[in-house]
């Protein structure tokens, strides 16, 4: 899942830059021999993520939102980002998910999987409140046991206080 | 897998040796008041095996002297003498000693032992505890047992000079379990439970890399644990018999699919504290192993955790953040009067309540760093701070309330290092613990039968 998050991330990174880079002159010498294969079988050119894909939900919704020390409210990014989520997964009902929710080490071991159940189920109330059906959306608690990142520095305990929306069944590949 | 069972030791006492007339001196006691720690030095010398004996007996009479050795140093209230500085050789066990050769070396008190293979092959262990000043025989003990529980012996010989000589009883004879800290091929945590003696030997685990085991804990026969695991996708308290290996989830949370965490026994063995999530949050529930009943016990919206028994099993210490941040709190065992105990700055949490009765052991969270404390369960707010560092978790009480042990962590810069440590309750006696790799969540078994 991760690793799916990465690629796409990267690849899209790599389209953005394309186009905002400058392009050189063509050279004056141009060849003229098509270039483009035009056999109709072929795939187009990648555009971005598959509607409805894994890849589609992480990079065009968000797959996770983030929480303060010891807090489980949300923030305005997050519900912004749990609307996304909502409205993605309007267009794809038949699309079940999980929502996990992740406690920073700076806590003990029962206290941050009860933190991580607060953090899941704030994140499934308000995409329930957001039209999505209860019955869509298994929750769960990893407490500080997935983490995202393993230093021992603020940045990387932030990202770690999360509630990640994961994709059980009914996305596009 | 290890397991370990009762086994049948025929204890006896030893006739006393002719004694000389005791001289007026006060007796040889360990001074275990909290606050400081004045061990007393000891020498221990190897258990004797008889002349033409083979060199089997003479093997384990040297182990069973370096375990009782080590046991009694690393309880912080004893001072082993270099066996270098030894001037008579013990010969015979039921001779008296030549007290002024262990006086001199400021031995205060002198344990011979003796080794012996009978007939049936069983070993018969016997030894002897002195006080060199008032040449008093403090004790005299004989164990019989099959030659490879010879580690065992070890064991309830430092138990018994450890009572003898300190007026409380002792630790020795005992298991740990706890989390074996390590990580998979792609970098991803695997937490296994793992088993020991309390000083290391024994070493084995107890579930497999399939899934996560967290937050282990006996029950009073020592042959049943709860955990935490991650079998069933989400945390979910399970029982595990150390015994025949089975385990199973103790209830299903009445299907709501929630979690349920940590479960500790009642001191009757039938009954046990848990948490576990109704309605999007932590109360804390009782659970009768016979009934198979869940009867909830706090109902507050905020979440409570880390529910204990007190020894008596009339009260329960737990968690809660209905104050705002976490606090301790203490209720009657059947969920009412619940009264806030803990009241310093910082979050509180994990409180175990000391076998003994009088003081809950805590962890607290305030400015950055963690602190493993002891505070009055009377409600009086006296607290003391054990050990104060980057992190600290899972306090668990040695049987006699004596010793704590606890997770800790260290940064590091590849992530924070997990270890276990003890500590005497005076504070003092800091002591990493012997295990095979990272390691966290100790759970201590009550002594041994």
């Amino acid at each position: 899942m991760k690793r799916f998050a990465f690629a796409a991330v990267a690849a899209f990174g790599l389209l953005a830059s394309a186009c905002a880079t400058p392009q050189p002159e063509p050279e004056p010498e141009i060849d003229t021999t098509p270039v483009v294969d035009t056999t109709p079988d072929r795939d187009p050119q990648p555009t971005g993520p598959v509607p409805g894909s894994l890849e589609d939900f992480e990079v065009n919704a968000g797959d996770r939102v983030f929480y303060g020390f010891d807090q489980y409210t949300l923030t305005n990014e997050a519900r912004a980002t749990l609307r996304r989520q909502a409205a993605w997964l309007s267009s794809y009902p038949g699309v079940r998910i999980l929502v996990a929710g992740n406690a920073d080490e700076r806590g003990t071991r029962e206290y941050n999987l009860a933190l991580g159940a607060r953090r899941a189920n704030a994140a499934r109330d308000y995409l329930v409140s957001q039209g999505v059906d209860p019955s869509r959306i298994e929750t769960v608690s990893y407490g500080k046991e997935n983490p995202v990142c393993r230093q021992s520095t603020e940045e990387c305990w932030a990202r770690n206080r999360n509630a990640t929306t994961v994709i059980q069944s009914g996305a596009n590949s | 897998m290890m397991t370990v069972r009762p086994f049948a030791a025929f204890i006896a006492f030893l006739a006393a040796l002719v004694s000389a007339p005791a001289l007026a001196q006060t007796p040889l006691r360990v001074d275990v008041t909290e606050g400081h720690l004045d061990p007393l030095s000891i020498a221990i010398t190897d258990f004797v095996s008889a002349a033409g004996a083979d060199g089997r007996e003479a093997e384990i009479g040297s182990e069973i002297s370096r375990v009782v050795t080590s046991n009694l140093a690393t309880s912080g209230l004893f001072d082993p003498v270099d066996s270098a500085a030894f001037i008579e050789e013990i010969e015979d066990i039921d001779l008296r000693p030549r007290f002024g050769d262990w006086r001199v070396i400021d031995a205060s008190a002198l344990l011979v032992g003796r080794v012996q293979l009978d007939d049936a092959n069983r070993m018969v262990i016997a030894f002897r505890l002195w006080d060199t000043a008032t040449e008093q025989q403090l004790l005299g003990l004989q164990f019989v047992s099959s030659p490879d529980n010879w580690r065992r012996i070890a064991h309830k010989v430092s138990d018994a000079v450890y009572e003898r000589l300190t007026g409380e009883s002792g630790y020795f004879d005992t298991r740990i379990v706890y989390v074996s800290e390590g990580v998979g091929p792609d970098g991803e945590p695997v937490r296994r439970l793992a088993a020991m003696d309390q000083d290391g030997a024994n070493p084995s685990f107890l579930t497999d890399r399939g899934y996560m085991a967290l937050l282990p804990n006996y029950s009073p026969s020592a042959q049943q644990i709860t955990y935490v695991s991650f079998r069933d996708g989400q945390a979910t308290s399970y029982l595990y018999d150390l015994e025949t290996g089975r385990q199973e989830a103790l209830f299903d949370n009445g299907g709501t699919g929630g979690q349920s965490l940590s479960a500790r026994f009642h001191p009757n063995g039938r009954e046990l504290v848990v948490s576990a999530e109704r309605r999007g949050g932590h109360d804390i529930f009782q659970f009768d192993l016979r009934q198979r009943t869940l009867r909830q016990l706090t109902t507050h919206p905020s979440d409570d955790v880390e529910p204990s028994y007190s020894p008596g099993g009339r009260q329960v210490v737990f968690s809660s953040s209905r104050s705002g941040q976490s606090q301790l709190y203490v209720m009657n065992a059947d969920g009412t009067d619940p009264v806030r105990i803990s009241f310093g700055e910082g979050r509180y949490t994990t409180p175990v309540w000391s076998p003994r009765g009088d003081l809950i052991a805590f962890t607290k969270q305030h400015q950055g760093r963690f602190m493993l404390g002891v505070i009055d369960a009377n409600g009086s707010g006296e607290e003391r701070i054990l050990y104060d560092g980057y992190f600290v978790d899972t306090p668990a009480w040695s049987p006699n309330g004596r010793v704590i042990l606890f997770t800790r962590g260290d940064a590091s810069p590849t992530g924070t290092d997990y270890s276990i440590w003890s500590v005497d309750l005076s504070g003092f006696n800091l002591r990493r613990l012997p295990t095979q790799g990272a390691a966290s969540d100790p759970a201590w078994s009550p002594l041994i039968d």
